[in-house]
Protein backbone atom coordinates (compact mmCIF):
# COMPACT_ATOMS: atom_id res chain seq x y z
CA UNK A 1 0.00 0.00 0.00
CA UNK A 2 1.30 3.42 -1.00
CA UNK A 3 0.14 6.65 0.60
CA UNK A 4 1.41 10.22 0.24
CA UNK A 5 -0.25 12.46 2.80
CA UNK A 6 -0.01 15.66 4.78
CA UNK A 7 -1.38 14.12 8.01
CA UNK A 8 0.67 12.32 10.64
CA UNK A 9 1.30 8.58 10.25
CA UNK A 10 -0.47 6.19 12.61
CA UNK A 11 2.34 3.62 12.83
CA UNK A 12 0.44 1.20 15.09
CA UNK A 13 -2.60 1.09 12.82
CA UNK A 14 -0.45 0.71 9.69
CA UNK A 15 1.56 -2.19 11.14
CA UNK A 16 -1.55 -3.90 12.42
CA UNK A 17 -3.36 -3.69 9.08
CA UNK A 18 -0.26 -5.03 7.30
CA UNK A 19 -0.54 -8.48 8.87
CA UNK A 20 -4.23 -8.55 9.73
CA UNK A 21 -5.95 -11.79 8.73
CA UNK A 22 -2.88 -13.35 7.11
CA UNK A 23 -1.45 -16.01 9.39
CA UNK A 24 1.31 -17.01 6.97
CA UNK A 25 3.11 -13.87 8.05
CA UNK A 26 5.81 -14.60 10.60
CA UNK A 27 7.32 -11.15 10.91
CA UNK A 28 6.81 -7.46 10.23
CA UNK A 29 9.82 -5.15 9.79
CA UNK A 30 9.50 -1.38 9.84
CA UNK A 31 11.47 1.84 9.44
CA UNK A 32 10.17 5.20 10.67
CA UNK A 33 12.02 8.33 9.51
CA UNK A 34 11.88 11.35 11.86
CA UNK A 35 12.70 15.04 11.47
CA UNK A 36 16.01 15.88 13.20
CA UNK A 37 16.78 19.25 14.77
CA UNK A 38 20.26 19.45 13.22
CA UNK A 39 21.18 20.07 9.56
CA UNK A 40 24.93 20.36 8.96
CA UNK A 41 26.07 22.65 11.77
CA UNK A 42 22.76 24.48 12.14
CA UNK A 43 19.69 24.07 14.28
CA UNK A 44 16.64 23.18 12.28
CA UNK A 45 13.36 24.49 13.64
CA UNK A 46 11.20 22.99 10.88
CA UNK A 47 11.32 21.55 7.41
CA UNK A 48 8.96 21.61 4.48
CA UNK A 49 8.67 18.66 2.11
CA UNK A 50 7.67 19.34 -1.47
CA UNK A 51 6.87 16.52 -3.89
CA UNK A 52 5.92 15.85 -7.50
CA UNK A 53 2.38 14.63 -7.16
CA UNK A 54 1.75 11.78 -9.57
CA UNK A 55 5.36 10.85 -10.14
CA UNK A 56 5.80 10.27 -6.40
CA UNK A 57 3.06 7.65 -6.31
CA UNK A 58 4.36 6.11 -9.54
CA UNK A 59 7.95 5.78 -8.26
CA UNK A 60 6.83 4.41 -4.90
CA UNK A 61 4.67 1.79 -6.67
CA UNK A 62 7.67 0.80 -8.84
CA UNK A 63 9.89 0.47 -5.77
CA UNK A 64 7.22 -1.68 -4.11
CA UNK A 65 6.99 -3.92 -7.20
CA UNK A 66 10.78 -4.29 -7.23
CA UNK A 67 10.78 -5.37 -3.55
CA UNK A 68 8.13 -7.99 -4.32
CA UNK A 69 10.24 -9.23 -7.22
CA UNK A 70 13.30 -9.67 -5.00
CA UNK A 71 11.80 -11.11 -1.79
CA UNK A 72 8.83 -13.32 -0.88
CA UNK A 73 6.74 -10.59 0.76
CA UNK A 74 3.13 -10.85 1.87
CA UNK A 75 2.57 -7.12 2.23
CA UNK A 76 4.30 -3.76 1.93
CA UNK A 77 3.29 -0.35 3.21
CA UNK A 78 4.96 2.94 2.32
CA UNK A 79 3.53 6.14 3.79
CA UNK A 80 5.39 9.40 3.11
CA UNK A 81 4.36 12.83 4.36
CA UNK A 82 4.67 16.23 2.71
CA UNK A 83 4.16 19.78 3.99
CA UNK A 84 5.68 21.50 7.02
CA UNK A 85 7.09 19.24 9.75
CA UNK A 86 8.88 19.92 13.03
CA UNK A 87 11.71 18.06 14.81
CA UNK A 88 10.46 14.75 16.16
CA UNK A 89 7.67 14.49 13.59
CA UNK A 90 7.40 11.33 11.51
CA UNK A 91 8.31 11.78 7.81
CA UNK A 92 8.06 8.28 6.43
CA UNK A 93 7.01 4.75 7.34
CA UNK A 94 8.21 1.72 5.39
CA UNK A 95 7.04 -1.69 6.58
CA UNK A 96 7.19 -5.18 5.14
CA UNK A 97 5.59 -8.47 6.13
CA UNK A 98 6.86 -11.91 5.25
CA UNK A 99 6.85 -15.51 6.46
CA UNK A 100 10.41 -15.05 7.73
CA UNK A 101 12.45 -12.21 9.18
CA UNK A 102 15.28 -12.24 6.60
CA UNK A 103 13.00 -11.20 3.73
CA UNK A 104 11.08 -8.67 5.83
CA UNK A 105 14.21 -6.97 7.22
CA UNK A 106 16.16 -6.93 3.94
CA UNK A 107 13.19 -5.65 1.91
CA UNK A 108 12.51 -2.88 4.45
CA UNK A 109 16.14 -1.73 4.25
CA UNK A 110 16.05 -1.90 0.44
CA UNK A 111 12.84 0.13 0.24
CA UNK A 112 14.06 3.03 2.35
CA UNK A 113 17.42 3.15 0.50
CA UNK A 114 15.66 3.25 -2.88
CA UNK A 115 13.02 5.68 -1.75
CA UNK A 116 15.70 8.17 -0.71
CA UNK A 117 17.27 8.31 -4.18
CA UNK A 118 14.22 7.74 -6.43
CA UNK A 119 11.08 9.25 -4.91
CA UNK A 120 10.69 12.92 -5.98
CA UNK A 121 10.61 14.70 -2.61
CA UNK A 122 12.65 17.77 -1.65
CA UNK A 123 13.30 19.14 1.83
CA UNK A 124 13.73 22.77 2.72
CA UNK A 125 14.99 23.55 6.24
CA UNK A 126 14.23 26.53 8.46
CA UNK A 127 17.42 27.52 10.35
CA UNK A 128 18.53 30.64 12.27
CA UNK A 129 20.41 31.64 9.08
CA UNK A 130 17.22 31.44 7.03
CA UNK A 131 15.49 28.87 4.87
CA UNK A 132 17.58 26.62 2.61
CA UNK A 133 17.14 23.57 0.39
CA UNK A 134 18.71 20.35 1.62
CA UNK A 135 21.38 19.00 -0.74
CA UNK A 136 21.34 15.37 -1.86
CA UNK A 137 24.01 13.26 -0.19
CA UNK A 138 26.35 10.97 -2.11
CA UNK A 139 26.03 8.62 0.88
CA UNK A 140 22.45 7.96 -0.20
CA UNK A 141 23.55 6.98 -3.71
CA UNK A 142 26.11 4.63 -2.19
CA UNK A 143 23.41 3.10 0.03
CA UNK A 144 21.28 2.40 -3.03
CA UNK A 145 24.28 0.92 -4.91
CA UNK A 146 24.49 -1.79 -2.26
CA UNK A 147 21.32 -3.31 -3.75
CA UNK A 148 22.37 -3.39 -7.40
CA UNK A 149 22.71 -6.89 -8.74
CA UNK B 1 4.68 21.11 -23.98
CA UNK B 2 4.15 21.33 -20.24
CA UNK B 3 7.22 22.11 -18.11
CA UNK B 4 7.26 21.64 -14.33
CA UNK B 5 9.92 22.91 -11.93
CA UNK B 6 10.52 21.84 -8.34
CA UNK B 7 12.45 22.90 -5.22
CA UNK B 8 15.23 25.48 -5.78
CA UNK B 9 14.87 25.20 -9.56
CA UNK B 10 11.30 26.44 -9.21
CA UNK B 11 12.44 29.22 -6.86
CA UNK B 12 15.20 30.40 -9.22
CA UNK B 13 13.12 30.17 -12.39
CA UNK B 14 10.24 31.88 -10.62
CA UNK B 15 7.35 29.64 -11.61
CA UNK B 16 6.14 26.11 -10.89
CA UNK B 17 4.90 25.28 -14.38
CA UNK B 18 4.49 26.70 -17.83
CA UNK B 19 3.32 25.75 -21.31
CA UNK B 20 5.95 26.28 -24.00
CA UNK B 21 6.14 25.85 -27.73
CA UNK B 22 9.51 24.36 -28.59
CA UNK B 23 11.51 25.63 -31.55
CA UNK B 24 11.75 22.84 -34.17
CA UNK B 25 15.50 22.43 -33.56
CA UNK B 26 14.85 21.26 -29.98
CA UNK B 27 14.52 17.50 -30.23
CA UNK B 28 15.75 16.06 -26.97
CA UNK B 29 16.29 16.84 -23.27
CA UNK B 30 19.76 18.31 -23.83
CA UNK B 31 18.33 20.63 -26.49
CA UNK B 32 15.51 21.69 -24.20
CA UNK B 33 17.92 22.56 -21.36
CA UNK B 34 20.13 24.54 -23.77
CA UNK B 35 17.14 26.43 -25.10
CA UNK B 36 15.84 27.21 -21.60
CA UNK B 37 19.29 28.47 -20.55
CA UNK B 38 19.36 30.74 -23.57
CA UNK B 39 16.30 32.51 -22.15
CA UNK B 40 18.70 33.99 -19.57
CA UNK B 41 17.80 35.36 -16.12
CA UNK B 42 16.55 32.77 -13.65
CA UNK B 43 16.72 30.01 -16.27
CA UNK B 44 20.42 30.55 -16.91
CA UNK B 45 21.11 30.67 -13.18
CA UNK B 46 19.01 27.61 -12.33
CA UNK B 47 20.48 25.48 -15.14
CA UNK B 48 24.10 26.61 -14.85
CA UNK B 49 25.33 23.31 -13.34
CA UNK B 50 23.57 20.40 -15.04
CA UNK B 51 25.28 17.86 -12.76
CA UNK B 52 22.70 18.82 -10.10
CA UNK B 53 19.71 18.86 -12.45
CA UNK B 54 17.43 15.85 -12.98
CA UNK B 55 14.81 15.49 -15.70
CA UNK B 56 11.69 13.32 -15.85
CA UNK B 57 9.56 12.92 -18.97
CA UNK B 58 6.01 11.71 -18.36
CA UNK B 59 7.04 10.95 -14.76
CA UNK B 60 10.03 8.72 -15.55
CA UNK B 61 13.68 9.69 -15.09
CA UNK B 62 15.45 10.20 -18.42
CA UNK B 63 18.92 11.08 -19.67
CA UNK B 64 19.95 14.06 -21.77
CA UNK B 65 19.52 12.18 -25.07
CA UNK B 66 15.90 11.28 -24.43
CA UNK B 67 13.79 12.48 -27.40
CA UNK B 68 10.92 14.88 -26.74
CA UNK B 69 7.46 14.83 -28.28
CA UNK B 70 4.62 17.26 -28.33
CA UNK B 71 2.34 16.65 -25.38
CA UNK B 72 5.13 15.38 -23.10
CA UNK B 73 5.12 16.46 -19.47
CA UNK B 74 8.71 17.42 -18.66
CA UNK B 75 9.77 18.00 -15.05
CA UNK B 76 13.10 19.59 -14.14
CA UNK B 77 14.35 19.37 -10.56
CA UNK B 78 17.36 18.93 -8.26
CA UNK B 79 18.47 15.52 -6.91
CA UNK B 80 15.77 14.27 -4.54
CA UNK B 81 16.05 14.51 -0.74
CA UNK B 82 13.05 12.63 0.69
CA UNK B 83 12.90 9.85 3.25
Amino acid sequence: MIRVQREDIDVGAALESLAAGNHRIGGVASFVGLVRDIGGADRVSALTLEHYSGMTEKKLAEIETEAHRRWPLDAVVIIHRYGRLEPGDRIVLVATASAHREAALAACHFLIDWLKTDAPFWKSEETPAGERWVEARTKDDAAKQRWSD
Amino acid sequence: MKLLYFAWLRARIGCAEEEVELPPRVRDVAGLLDWLRSRGGGYAEALRDLSIVRVAVNQDYVGSEHPLQEGDEVAIFPPVTGG
